[in-house]
């Protein structure tokens, strides 16, 4: 979408985890299409195809290809469950933003005033009246991840409904899930509709749209851009996390599964440029909006300064009048100028708000200066709900499936018990980023819980598809399944572009992290009322590790348990012959 | 007599130019926006809206304080610029070439500062006094938080989903069982065939279509334990 934004994705049908991010980039569209070409689409059908053929869920459907990859199946699960567990964090915000839009004037419009009623408090003049309800009202955030601060009980309660709405959709099973499936990935268009024609009749939203279709070379130059573009197409397609696989192996075997992958990807792909036609027409309203108050203000300033009558200044003669004061009153516009704001409509568009903030801040920005705020923050907020328990449930079903089907704990417990064990471990879990300090931890968990780990997950499919079962049985096995062979174009980018693609954006990860030497973290400083980069201490350093090495690290585990206990056998086999 | 006279007023045209003059003690510099409040419906600042604005710093003197004597006259405007923007002092009439203390006129502005916006038809930031902060009036705050009410009708909403599917599926449950052992007793009488296929019933078989066949048994049993 946006650059790295991962969010908002309304899902064709399969669920997928959109994650909220950052970096509006301008010109995204070359670097998402080209990706979702080489990568989306291949990869896409390969799963689905496995899925269709081996007629099981990932962990039996790899094992069926390689004993020796059972791991892979395991990672995907491992990996859905840390997803679960930091996920509907978004839904509780979300909740919070709904619930406080029945109110006017919407309570992030304007400031609280201090104490004594004098004027506005104090962190809130520094910077916005929308991200100071983020970062103050909503988050209650700390200085730092050291200060963890209490839990929030607003959160708390929030994160506790939200559970309890999933809790809702899956306590039938996989059955009712698929029915409200159907609401959760529908209703999202709607409002999408509504607010494209909202946002394009917005003064200011061409400026948005000429940003989103220019290409920037600089941009497109930066790798960052084409890892961004890379893990958008991941996961919004939703390629690793096994659903896909579990999804296909309900299809009928004669299922055409290559024209629905390309079908999917269209959708998919029409879907996102669709929803950012309408990001970027509402952010070309919120920048030129703010690019007008500036400029606003500085005329204020020049009038109330020099004593000059009013209309005199305007937009259009600002630059010329500021040269003739300058000019004729040096000494008092020296004193002036560092007030003097350079006001640019550039600037204002490439401003980037880090994390899941964009979603909230942003967008909570651009309804407060619409008419009838409430009606669209309602409709918005609920819209971003939808999307978030549509993928929260594709994430519980990920795990549900193998404990429902293991004959240890599934046959044991009816599936409601289970469900609610684990909705009820999952919220537990959740109060943590509820805390004070809770959105640093969100953050973590955000950026390495899933990323890595994905892209090792689905180079090693295609490496074990194209290379270990052979490509010429799976062309034959695809023959057998839709009549047809795959043709160059597939088999091309199974066997070298996705993989080779896939390996140069861990090298671009890896040279990354090695060159900024240590890990980063952004915090929010309420005395600067801005952002400030910090480290992140030890601790936290090592929760990362454990993320990443957790569900990457099941993959070399599995071939390993499986070549021991193939040892042990043939051990036992020739001890006794 | 003449030069007398010519004398008094110049005396107390300097006293005047004294007393008002931009940073003098006791005087607040005014400046008003009427073109961003009223647009289109602006009026022009004339000598007419400058008598009226002395007329109502008057009034909020006397209002104030019901001691006090303040005449129009007493009211000095001066420095009056395009901006429109200008500074004003009150002399005392009873003590010769004296201002009333700051502190007495800023009270009694910000007691009347109601009464002079609107006669004027505007708002605290279009007429603004430099150096009187205004008090902002608080927001509207209900007893229970809007928001609050809203979570707990979803709250008992989705409560209320969850208690009526558990229950129906027990109930569902229950009512399965009832059959299955009805069922059994049933088919004690009745023989329900199965195909079966060397001893493995046929749907376990034809899923794995092609390389795996389910007829012959699994990797694992393919040597007889001992």
């Amino acid at each position: 979408m946006w650059g790295r934004s991962r969010d908002e994705q309304p899902h064709a049908g399969e669920p997928v985890p959109p994650i909220a991010e950052s970096v509006p980039a301008g010109g995204f569209l070359i670097p998402y299409l080209i990706m979702l070409i080489a990568e989306g689409m291949p990869l896409l059908y390969l799963e689905l195809a496995v899925g269709q053929r081996m007629r099981q869920g990932s962990i039996g459907a790899w094992k069926m290809i390689s004993p020796y990859l059972c791991g892979v199946g395991v990672a995907s699960v491992v990996v859905s469950f840390f997803l679960s567990m930091y996920y509907n964090v978004i839904n509780a915000w979300a909740f919070w933003y709904l619930f406080h839009s029945f109110q006017d004037p919407l309570p992030w419009a304007t400031c609280p005033l201090n104490s004594n009623r004098t004027g506005y408090e104090e962190e809130c003049e520094r910077t916005s009246s929308t991200q100071y309800f983020w970062y103050r009202q909503t988050l209650n955030i700390s200085p730092s991840l050291e200060a963890s601060g209490s839990v929030q009980w607003e959160q708390a309660l929030c994160l506790t409904l939200a559970w309890l709405v999933v809790y809702l959709c899956i306590l039938r099973g996989t059955a009712s899930t698929g029915k409200v499936v159907y609401v959760t990935a529908s209703l999202p268009y709607c409002v999408l509709i509504i607010y494209l024609i909202r946002g394009l009749t917005l003064h200011g939203a061409v400026n948005g749209l000429f940003y989103m279709f220019t290409p920037k070379l600089e941009q497109l130059l930066n790798p960052k851009a084409w890892i961004s573009a890379a893990t958008q197409i991941f996961f919004s397609l939703g390629l690793g996390f096994g659903s896909l696989i579990a999804f296909a192996s309900y299809n009928e075997p004669s299922n055409n599964c290559e024209r629905h992958a390309i079908i999917v990807s269209l959708i998919n792909s029409t879907t996102s440029i669709f929803a950012s036609i309408v990001t970027f027409s509402i952010y070309g309203f919120k920048a030129t909006f703010n690019y007008e108050s500036c400029i606003n203000k500085v005329i204020l300033l020049l009038l109330n300064a020099f004593d000059l009558e009013e209309g005199s200044l305007t937009a259009d003669n600002l630059s010329e009048k500021k040269d003739y004061l300058m000019a004729t009153y040096p000494q008092e516009y020296a004193q002036l100028a560092p007030q003097i704001k350079n006001c640019s409509l550039e600037a204002e568009l490439d401003t980037a708000v880090q994390g899941t903030g964009l979603a909230f801040i942003v967008y909570s920005e651009a309804i407060k200066n619409m008419e009838v705020p409430q009606l669209y923050s309602v409709l918005y907020f609920f819209m971003l709900l939808m999307l978030g328990i549509g993928s929260m449930l594709g994430n519980t079903a990920a795990i549900l499936t193998p404990l429902t089907d293991s004959r240890a704990i599934g046959a044991r417990f009816p599936k409601e018990v289970i469900s609610g064990v684990v909705c009820f471990i999952n919220c537990v879990i959740g109060l943590i980023f509820t805390m004070e300090a809770g959105n640093y931890w969100f953050d973590i968990f955000n950026d390495y819980a899933a990323t890595l780990s994905l892209l090792l997950i689905v180079l090693v499919e295609t490496i074990a598809v194209c290379y270990i079962y052979g490509i010429r049985r799976f062309e034959k096995d695809l023959y057998t399944m839709i009549g047809r062979k795959p043709n160059w174009y597939w088999k091309i980018m199974w066997a070298f572009v996705s993989p080779l693609l896939i390996i140069s954006l861990f090298i671009f990860y890896l040279t990354d992290y090695i060159l900024t030497g240590t890990l980063q973290y952004q915090a929010w400083d309420a005395t600067q009322g801005q952002l400030v980069t910090k480290d992140y201490p030890g601790y936290a350093l090592a929760v990362i590790g454990l993320l990443v090495a957790a569900s990457t690290m099941c993959i070399p585990l599995g071939a390993l348990m499986t070549f021991i206990r193939k040892r042990l056998k043939r051990e036992r086999v020739s001890t006794v012959a | 007599m003449l030069r007398a006279l010519l004398l008094i007023l110049s005396v107390v045209a300097i006293a005047h130019a004294e007393l008002c003059k931009p940073d003098a003690q006791n005087a607040f510099k005014v400046r008003i926006s009427i073109k961003t409040a009223l647009g289109d419906n602006a009026y022009a600042w004339d000598a007419n809206e400058e008598y009226l604005f002395k007329a109502m710093v008057a009034f909020a003197m006397r209002r104030y304080s019901s001691k006090s004597t303040t005449q129009i006259s007493n009211v000095l405007l001066c420095n009056v610029t395009d901006r429109v923007s200008f500074w004003f002092v009150v002399t005392d009439s009873s003590k010769n070439v004296t201002t009333v203390p700051g502190s007495v006129v800023e009270a009694a502005i910000r007691m009347n500062r109601n009464r002079i916006n609107s006669a004027f038809l505007l708002s605290d930031k279009t007429l603004q006094f430099l150096k009187i902060t205004s008090t902002l009036s608080p927001p509207v705050e209900p007893s229970t938080p809007v928001w609050l009410i809203v979570f707990g009708v979803v709250l008992c909403l989705i409560v209320a989903g969850i208690v009526f599917l558990i229950v129906s599926g027990i109930q569902k449950h229950k009512k399965k069982n009832k059959e299955s052992t009805e069922r059994e007793n049933l088919e004690e009488k009745v023989e329900v065939t199965v195909t079966l296929e060397n001893g493995l019933p046929c749907e376990v078989l034809d899923l794995k279509a092609g390389h795996i066949n389910g007829v012959f048994p699994a990797d694992d049993e393919r040597f007889t334990s001992l």
